[in-house]
């Protein structure tokens, strides 16, 4: 609280530094500028997280608010930014990479760099805005923002694909948030007339409070996931995934990995399930089954690559579909679960393909059968390999457990689609997981060294050393004391299930109490008896 | 009669000051007919005509937000909306002005009639979208019309500049005819020329079928001039055969005008006639058409052409909805579609002259334009962005504000085809930039070298830049939106 606006500078103090690199006259010091906004950007973010108050009451409540008047009156559309919960870890998350971002691009991006490094910090100012937002029209401009500089740090920076790879990267998204921005519309016309006196509203507490009517849900949820289930990718709606993580720069792949992908999980959990609650229970088995498939397809389809960065590529797929069906078990061991294991697979995979990055930098190549027995000569970077696939493939100890673990455990509960098969099959995800990372793992740092252009390999540089410490620190911290970090999104989980749990008992009225009771499972019981204070909250 | 000369002459200076700018340009084009009679230098000519434009904007900005009146015996209206209307128009023009020393010069035909057509032009449009009276619409429609017939074919040794402006000129003659047979229609049903009146004779008289049939001609003619499918078959022959810059100028004014006339009219007579689900069909036609066909062309000011037949597509989602909100999100969609489109069209005409391979104009000849001239290139990814409506550009907005009031009324199926047309649109416009950025000129064999004294004139760095800003400013302060409510 000590900051004023301290959620707003650390969206927009990015913007202010590309704004500064494009004044910028030397490479050198362009990359220096993008290096220090990003640091002061991460530090800022320190300060929202220990001015973040995680306590129970305040878990339906946004912290650390700006909220200004940003259309004419004749609408209600704020400027309205703010964290809770659910928000928080993956602000840390993004303004975390965005240093190690600059730095594992320092060398990498040798053409053009004020461009890349313009459009880096701006694509962090959009992500930032999208967790930020309470706004869904704020969500949705930053939400599209982010799409104008990842289509050129794929096409201009990227690999021999580039150009196909951006196309299609854009127009797969562009086509589900566009039929998403008429369902905002929609929804907006509609609550705005049964909560916000016939005034078109997008406050995200407005249409929380706002109980669609059971038959508009069931086609606005459709809209609204498609957008989100595209930016996961659920499958099959994967295919541009592959492309886009391939032929992107290390820099471009990681944020893609590491916070572009979570802005479609946090959609679903930020809009889908409590907007669209009837809906969204009325979807979750077949979101459970799509999970699946994408968890085994992902899994399988990693397997079979020869390309290490296509293999870790793939396995995005595999661990997301863990993260959409904690999102679709609507208990709380398995939201919570969700939620850190977006975090979990942002620091894990960033860093497989950061370390990939370094790989490639020195041969020029990401087949797997050009490596062999590299241990030998970059042993500092095997390590940190096998630390990350460790955690990546759910080691218990490492961050990837945890997460993994309540997703499971969280589903199995669920009466929703806590079906044994179901559950047996996502759990299988996580042992096919061992088999392709390690397998990858061993093809290419262990087994013979056969090579003559591995002898010479040069290990890792204090540069990337220093990059890597980070994330093998917190994927170290996350698994040995999630609950730090559990606690803070704890409440904004509990109050999110809890609206949904009333607004399904509103529409179940009519049936006995313990009818409904059933319904909803053994998410924590202890919950029931704080939940509608906090619900009442907001905006009254 | 005496009393009503001498009723005209007292109102004449009032009449004069309230259309200052109509006037001011008037006066400032025959007065340039006259300088380059006597041999002004064409720098005169052209600073002259900016200045006219620039005191017009300035003093129409002074006015937006007075209380709409009329003028000159109700012919034409002032202040509020017109002002609004006439500021888009008057800043195309001088967009336009400013774009076109450095143009001509390098088609080795500059000549003064230039400016002096976008004057004329410049007047015509503004008396159209200022119209209280259906004469004066039709004044103003046929003034611009003629103008902007001999701006097409101004490139005079150019094949495709004649075609061009014989085309534009017979089909727009044509659609003229329609117009004016609507207007007489019109007024023999409901017994009045002044717009405003027109419901109210209509329903004295009530001869609705008659009227229905001059609306449905008067429509056709604004279909015309719009580019509205069925009616745009002209569009891509005339913009890409006309002068590149000039082809800017009419395809967004010329809009603004036709556009400013026809939401007053619908406005006007939506108490007694509804023409909703014949715009709602135009505007689809429009947009899939405008769209699909934009996605075929390798020529870029084809290309240009039928995004800007889209464009209109989106505005007449607008006019499907109705009411304030859809009108005043038209007009903003036309506010930022002008700037774009003129910057884009300057980009154009800028490249042109970029060795033999920039006359061609097609994708292949551009690549790496946006490398090799970064201002330029920069400038052209605003606007490509902003006319596939992607945040934080003018073009964003705009289209929330024409899409949003069509979901509000009940339109949400016409909203939804528009957002999958603007998907594909994002393809081609895409297109353009991943031919700028994304592809090194080593990788097209067949471009001539760039030449290397190519250098980018002052002016249109600034048009470029100015139009950008304010693209940016129109994509993320929507204030302007609640004026231009004010209006209605």
């Amino acid at each position: 609280m000590s900051i004023p606006h301290i959620t707003s500078l650390v969206i927009f103090l990015p913007l202010a530094g590309a704004g500064l690199t494009l004044l910028a006259r030397s490479d050198r010091a362009v990359r220096w500028v993008a290096l220090g906004t990003t640091v002061a950007a991460f530090l800022l973010s320190l300060g929202l997280f220990a001015a973040f108050d995680a306590s129970p009451e305040l878990g339906g409540t946004p912290q650390l608010v700006d909220k200004v008047a940003w259309f004419p009156e004749s609408v209600d559309i704020k400027y309205f930014v703010g964290v809770d919960g659910l928000s928080l870890l993956l602000v840390m998350l993004t303004t975390l990479l965005g240093p190690i971002v600059v730095l594992s691009s320092w060398h990498y991006i040798n053409k053009r760099r004020q461009g890349y490094y313009t459009l880096l910090l701006i694509l962090q100012t959009g992500v930032t805005g999208v967790f930020c937002a309470f706004d869904v029209f704020l969500f949705y401009v930053f939400f599209e923002l982010t799409l104008i500089p990842m289509y050129f740090i794929i096409g201009v920076w990227g690999g021999p694909r580039r150009i196909y790879a951006a196309v299609k990267f854009v127009l797969f998204t562009l086509t589900g948030s566009l039929l998403m921005l008429v369902g905002i519309l929609y929804l907006g016309y509609a609550a705005g007339d049964a909560v916000n006196g016939g005034v078109f509203t997008t406050d995200w507490y407005k249409l929380l409070a706002f109980d669609a009517p059971a038959s508009l849900q069931a086609w606005l949820f459709p809209v609204f996931a498609l957008a989100f289930a595209v930016k996961v990718p659920v499958f099959p709606l994967h295919t541009w995934l592959p492309d886009a993580h391939v032929e992107a720069p290390t820099g471009g792949s990681v944020i893609l990995a590491g916070t572009l992908l979570k802005m479609g999980t946090y959609g679903l959990v930020r809009f889908c399930l409590p907007f669209f609650p009837h809906a969204a229970y009325d979807y979750a088995l077949p979101f459970a089954i799509l999970a699946t498939i994408g968890i085994i397809y992902g899994a399988l389809v990693s397997r079979v690559q020869s390309d290490a960065k296509k293999l870790v590529a793939y396995s995005s797929i595999s661990h997301l579909g863990f993260v959409v069906l904690g999102i679709f078990a609507f208990t709380t061991e398995a939201m919570q679960g969700a939620l850190i294991q977006m975090v979990n697979h942002g620091l894990s995979t960033g860093a497989l393909f950061l370390l990939l990055g370094m790989l490639y930098e020195r041969r020029h190549t990401r087949e797997m059968d050009d490596f062999g027995g590299i241990a030998r000569t970059v042993p500092v970077l095997t390590f940190f390999m096998v630390f990350s696939v460790l955690a990546s493939a759910g080691l218990p100890g490492l961050n990837g457990f945890v997460g993994e673990f309540m997703i499971l455990l969280g589903a199995f509960q669920s009466d929703l689609i806590g079906h044994p098969v179901l559950i047996a099959a996502a759990a299988s995800g996580v042992i096919l997981a061992a088999v392709y990372l390690l397998w990858m793992v061993y093809k290419t740092f262990f087994g013979p060294l056969d090579k003559e252009a591995n002898r010479t390999l040069r290990d890792m540089t204090g540069r990337e050393i220093a990059l890597m410490i980070p994330l093998v620190v917190l994927m170290f911290v996350l698994g040995f004391a999630p609950n730090r970090f559990l606690q803070k999104s704890e409440p904004a989980t509990q109050f999110l299930l809890d609206s949904i749990r009333e607004k399904r008992m509103a529409a179940e009225d009519a049936r006995p109490a313990q009818d409904a009771a059933r319904f909803f499972g053994h998410a924590s019981p202890a919950s029931d008896s704080k939940s509608p204070q906090a619900v009442s909250e907001p905006n009254n | 009669m005496e009393t009503d000369l001498i009723r005209f002459y007292d109102a004449l200076p009032g009449d004069v000051l309230a259309t200052l700018p109509l006037t001011l340009v008037a006066a400032a084009g025959v007065w340039l007919v006259v300088r380059d009679a006597f041999g002004s230098s064409l720098r005169e000519l052209a600073w002259t005509s900016g200045a006219a434009l620039a005191v017009g904007i300035l003093f129409e900005a002074t006015r937006l937000d007075t209380e709409a009146g009329t003028a000159f015996y109700g012919m034409v209206r002032t202040g509020g909306y017109a002002s609004f209307v006439n500021i888009v128009i008057l800043s195309g023009g001088l967009l336009t002005v400013a774009l076109s020393p450095s143009y001509w010069r390098r088609t080795g035909q500059e000549y003064g009639e230039i400016y002096t057509l976008i004057l004329f032009a410049t007047v015509g449009m503004m008396v159209l979208g200022s119209a209280n009276h259906m004469a004066a619409a039709f004044i103003g429609l046929e003034t611009m019309s003629v103008a902007l017939y001999v701006m097409a074919g101004l490139l005079r040794d150019n094949e495709g500049s004649a075609e061009s402006a014989l085309k534009y000129f017979l089909l727009g003659a044509f659609a003229t005819g329609f117009f004016l047979y609507g207007i007489a229609l019109m007024y023999g049903s409901t017994g009045t020329m002044y717009i405003p009146e027109m419901a109210a004779g209509l329903a004295e008289s009530g001869r609705v079928a008659l009227f229905r049939a001059g609306a449905a001609l008067l429509l056709i003619g604004f279909f015309f001039k719009v580019g509205a499918a069925p009616f745009h078959m002209w569009t891509p022959d005339v913009y890409q055969g006309a002068p590149t810059t000039m082809a800017g100028y009419m395809s967004t004014t010329s809009k603004a005008a036709a556009f400013g006339a026809l939401i007053l009219i619908l406005r006007d007579i939506a108490s007694v006639d509804d023409w909703s689900p014949l715009f709602a069909l135009v505007a689809t036609a429009t947009m899939v058409l405008g769209n699909l066909l934009a996605v075929a062309q390798s020529n870029v000011k084809r290309m240009l052409a039928y995004s800007s037949i889209a464009h209109g597509g989106y505005i007449l989602v607008a006019l499907t909805a109705g009411g304030v909100a859809a009108w005043s999100g038209a007009l903003y969609y036309l506010l930022a579609y002008t700037l774009m489109n003129i910057g884009a069209f300057g980009v154009m005409a800028f490249l042109e002259w970029d060795g033999k391979a920039g006359q061609e104009q097609t994708l292949d000849s551009l690549t790496g334009v946006g490398l090799r001239k970064p201002l330029v290139g920069v400038a052209m990814g605003c606007f490509m962005f902003s006319l596939a409506g992607f945040p934080p550009f003018g073009g964003f907005l705009g289209k929330y504000a024409v899409f949003a009031p069509a979901v509000a009324a009940g339109y949400a199926w016409l909203v939804v085809i528009g957002v999958l047309a603007s998907v594909v649109s994002a393809f081609y416009y895409l297109r353009v930039l991943y031919v700028f950025f994304m592809r090194s000129p080593e990788s097209a064999p067949e471009s001539a070298p760039p030449d290397a004294a190519f250098s980018s004139p002052l002016a249109l760095r600034i048009v470029l830049v100015s139009c950008a800003a304010a693209l940016l400013v129109l994509g993320v302060a929507p204030g302007l939106l609640g004026v231009i409510r004010g209006f209605f």
